[in-house]
């Protein structure tokens, strides 16, 4: 996408062999050209990663399993049936996350065993079908929008963790406007996400303007606000007087109007709406604003070096402010995506971990629009499928998050997995994450 | 980012970004101090003076104490009165002092900061129990803010130990949750206190390894390491919770016994101070000596000169020989015990088992607090206490049926934490390496 200006040069100066490798005119064969390419592609760390942390995934589901450690217990009498059990709890347990979260052959089977194929897709089979990947793009939907707004700022130079706060924020708009007015159809929804975004973007604003202003961190500013919210939050569903529902004290608020739902986009049956469309033409737009815009380039300027980008005549603070109120709103509009197209209500916990999550998409990513959709959908695919397995093989759930946390963190150190496959040193890094600049900078 | 080479081997000559030093002049910094005091006079008169009414009995003597100290009864709305008509002459004291007419040392400045604080929280005592029939028990207000602010000051001193190196730690979460655990485990298995206790210290130093690994050797941007760190610690205990913590093994593995509170003899009856400082359970105690510890260690010997000297400029640190990624990494590596002492504290110190996600964000409150607290040990405590004392604060007012909103009480310091990091109150700089790895040439 956007090379790197050369500032951002290797950050493990290359050994003199590898130099000597790299010197323009020399001649190479083609086997070294394509072993360079390998080595050198940013995508290889990124599969690598993805493939060691899968597979520490399967030992750690392997190795907490009580039959598979029974079995390991009677090791050196039965060490196929040992290792054979260990297998069969990984692999059942990534199994599992595969039916849930991408294809079932059963309902397949099911499917055809209908009498006719118009009843089944009456019945719901054909549905049934195509329900795990529905749901992956339902979770994958507010994952892509808050890893959005983890990713724009990140190549801007700054790192928003108030995914949280701002989520909360779109989150109070979109659940207002859809239980307290009344409008037609298609307007309420788009009244309710246009709030949602003005909700989010506000937190985002404020925090970017600290920063602009007086130079506080972001990170801790928006740790700050995350716990702002929260509390907020939990105030506006303490009271009948402001957001809670009348008649009750489950501190959640009126179901949003049916107008303001996000409308569905594949039969009743199936929960995908119009959320995952906006979710992509987020990320396109931002694509376009980073690669295309005069903006776009002042925040890629900016998060290379700010202060030659100052230099440079570009206002460095505007741009902060800006990049943080784009990055809010986008977590407003992932807000939207839950409460107007699955939760339909506000309660204390509608926040989730998104926040949390966002920063492992935006990074697994590597900051970039389409990067952010892809790992959008891989997270939303292991979201999607981890209650069916916790049903099916007894795994915990949480080991998806442990799975996210590995990827992320091999991710994030490239010279660890270029050392644990031997791979040589990348000419450019793909994500910057290291060498930070530090807290006063 | 990557800066320049040149610029990354001086970290003295990167300027911060904005200049921050006007930030405090734009907001009117000179009479911020004066306006704020007077503000809590008149929110002392007006809010809390003319709201209160009958009397508020104040009780000093904790449950079977051998000294009783007779109970102190108020006249409510008087008192709010005094204590609104106190804060505002130091108001005025305070705006001589701005004014130059009189001259104010530094230690007098901080004695009427912490008078105007004083005076507020009376007349807010004395107004929550003015007119209620059970006694406020200030004894159990302080002694449950001491030990519930324990993670947070231990969590505090890790981070002051890691920035004063020139380490950010924002994994002090994932040190507090994984202390947590793994002393829960260990106690259970063990039946042994003080080995539950080592298990909690290493497993904080654990983390801190990890974090010394990847920001120091790997060069990982230490904001976004300590995030994806918290994040794997979030959920790799979580999953083992599910895994291996709950039904049949709950009672083998997550079944710990809890320290008991040791009185000091003497000291423990002194009336008031004693049953605040003196009557708490181990971890108070080291949080006494590692407070101490610090505080000396950092300001008075040569291990402490040597870690600032890393921490503010490493290139001048290693020209004179000290070996400066050696001393990133010890410190990283030490202070994590500390922070996981802090963490045990939450299972083996207070509640028993565990549970998931059980340090609940208090690692982010106690990086706000060692930045509250200017990246001084003392600094720190005192901030820490302040979020203890909010915490503690709103328990007992709901448990005495208080008309305050105590989400909204709750969320006060993380308010209070962000104008002080935006610099309104007073600037606050790290130490000048901070988060900038060093290469050594």
């Amino acid at each position: 996408m956007t090379a790197p200006p050369p500032a951002t040069e290797p950050v493990t100066p290359p050994p003199p062999e590898a130099d000597k490798d790299e010197q323009p005119g020399e001649h190479r064969s083609f086997g070294d050209i394509l072993r360079l390419a390998i080595q050198e592609n940013t995508v290889t760390i990124t599969v690598l990663a993805l493939v060691t942390a899968t597979v520490i995934g399967g030992l750690l589901t392997a190795f907490t399993n009580t039959t598979v450690l029974t079995a390991w217990g009677h090791f050196f009498s039965a060490p196929g049936n040992a290792i054979g059990q260990a297998w069969d709890a990984a692999f059942g347990t990534y199994w599992a996350l595969f039916e849930g979260s991408v294809f079932n052959p059963h309902t397949v089977a099911s499917l055809f065993q209908q009498a006719s194929f118009s009843a089944a897709i009456h019945d719901g089979f054909l549905s049934a079908v195509f329900n795990p990947l529905s749901e992956t793009a339902v979770q994958a939907t507010p994952l892509i929008l808050t890893g959005l707004a983890v990713a724009l700022p990140y190549r801007a130079g700054l790192f928003n963790i108030g995914g949280q706060s701002q989520f909360i924020g779109g989150a109070i708009m979109a659940a207002w406007l859809g239980y307290a007015y009344n409008m037609p159809f298609l307007v309420h929804v788009v009244v309710c996400c246009v709030g949602a975004f003005v909700g989010g973007a506000a937190l985002g604003w404020l925090a970017g303007e600290i920063k602009a202003r007086t130079g506080a961190h972001e990170v801790i500013v928006t740790i700050m606000l995350n716990y702002v919210m929260l509390y907020f939050l939990a105030y506006l569903l303490s009271s009948h007087s402001l957001m809670e529902a009348p008649g009750g004290s489950n501190a959640i608020t009126l179901p949003i109007a049916s107008d303001a739902h996000l409308p569905l986009l594949a039969g009743t049956h199936l929960r995908i709406n119009a959320g995952f469309l906006i979710a992509l033409a987020a990320a396109l737009a931002i694509w376009w604003l980073l690669n295309r815009t005069t903006t776009g380039f002042e925040f890629r300027s900016i998060g290379a070096n700010a202060r030659a980008s100052r230099v440079a005549g570009i206002n460095v603070e505007r741009n902060w402010t800006l990049v943080m109120t784009i990055a809010g709103g986008l977590a407003g509009l992932a807000a939207a995506s839950v409460i107007l197209g699955t939760d339909f209500t506000l309660n204390p916990q509608s926040y989730g971990t998104y926040g949390i999550d966002a920063i492992t998409v935006a990074l697994l990513g590597l900051g970039r629009p389409g990067g952010v959709v892809a790992a959008g959908l891989l997270f939303g695919a292991l979201h999607a499928g981890s209650p069916g397995m916790q049903v099916a093989t007894g795994t915990p759930v949480q080991i998806v998050q442990v799975i996210q946390a590995l990827i992320v963190l091999l991710v994030a150190a490239p010279p660890l997995i270029r050392a644990m496959y031997r791979l040589r040193a990348a000419r450019a890094g793909g994500l910057s994450t290291t060498m930070s600049k530090g807290w006063n900078a | 980012m990557t800066t320049p080479a040149s610029a990354e081997r001086l970290p003295v000559l990167l300027s911060p970004g904005p200049r921050r030093d006007t930030a405090a002049e734009r907001f009117g910094g000179r009479f911020a101090a004066p306006v704020t005091y007077a503000v809590f006079g008149l929110l002392n008169i007006l809010v809390f003076g003319a709201h209160a009414h009958g009397d508020a009995t104040l009780s000093f003597t904790p449950e079977f104490a051998k000294v009783s100290v007779p109970n102190l009864s108020l006249a409510a709305a008087a008192t709010c009165y005094a204590c609104g008509l106190v804060s505002i002459a130091l108001a005025v004291v305070r705006l001589l002092d701005v004014l130059g007419i009189i001259h104010l040392g530094r230690v007098w400045r901080r004695v009427i900061i912490g008078a105007v604080l004083f005076l507020f929280i009376i007349a807010l005592l004395v107004w929550a129990d003015g007119g209620q029939a059970i006694a406020f028990n200030i004894v159990n207000l302080l002694s449950g803010t001491l030990s519930d602010s324990i993670p947070i000051m231990l969590g505090a001193l890790t981070g002051v130990i890691c920035s004063t190196s020139g380490v950010i730690n924002i994994a002090i979460e994932g040190q507090l949750l994984l202390g947590a655990f793994c002393a829960a485990i260990a106690t259970s298995v063990t039946g042994s206190l003080w080995l539950g206790l080592l298990c909690g210290a290493l497993a904080g130093s654990l983390v801190g390894i990890l974090l010394a690994l990847f920001a120091i050797a790997y060069r990982v941007d230490q904001v976004v390491l300590g995030v994806v760190l918290n994040t794997l610690v979030l959920g790799l205990t979580g999953y083992l919770y599910n895994a291996l913590m709950t039904g049949t093994y709950s009672n083998t593995l997550n079944n710990p016994s809890t320290f008991n509170p040791v009185k000091i003899p003497l000291l423990g009856d002194i009336p008031i101070i004693g049953p605040v400082l003196f009557d708490g359970t181990v971890f108070l105690y080291i949080t006494y000596i590692v407070l101490a510890g610090v505080q000396i260690g950092l300001t008075r010997t040569r291990w402490g000169l040597r870690t600032r000297a890393v921490g503010e400029h490493p290139v001048a640190a290693d020209t004179v020989g000290i070996r400066v990624l050696a001393y990133r990494y010890r410190n990283v590596i030490l202070a994590g015990l500390i922070a996981g002492i802090g963490g045990a504290y939450f299972t083996i110190g207070s509640v028993g088992s565990f549970g998931p996600d059980m340090s609940s964000g208090e690692g982010y409150i106690a990086l706000a607090a060692m930045i509250f607290g200017r990246y001084t040990p003392f600094g720190a405590i005192g901030a820490a206490l302040l979020f203890g004392f909010t915490t503690q604060l709103q328990s007992i007012l709901s448990s005495i049926n208080v008309p305050i909103q105590s989400n909204l009480l709750l969320l006060t310091p993380y308010v209070v934490t962000i104008i002080v990091v935006a610099g309104l109150v007073g600037k606050v700089r790290g130490p000048r390496a901070e988060g900038i790895p060093f290469i050594k040439s």
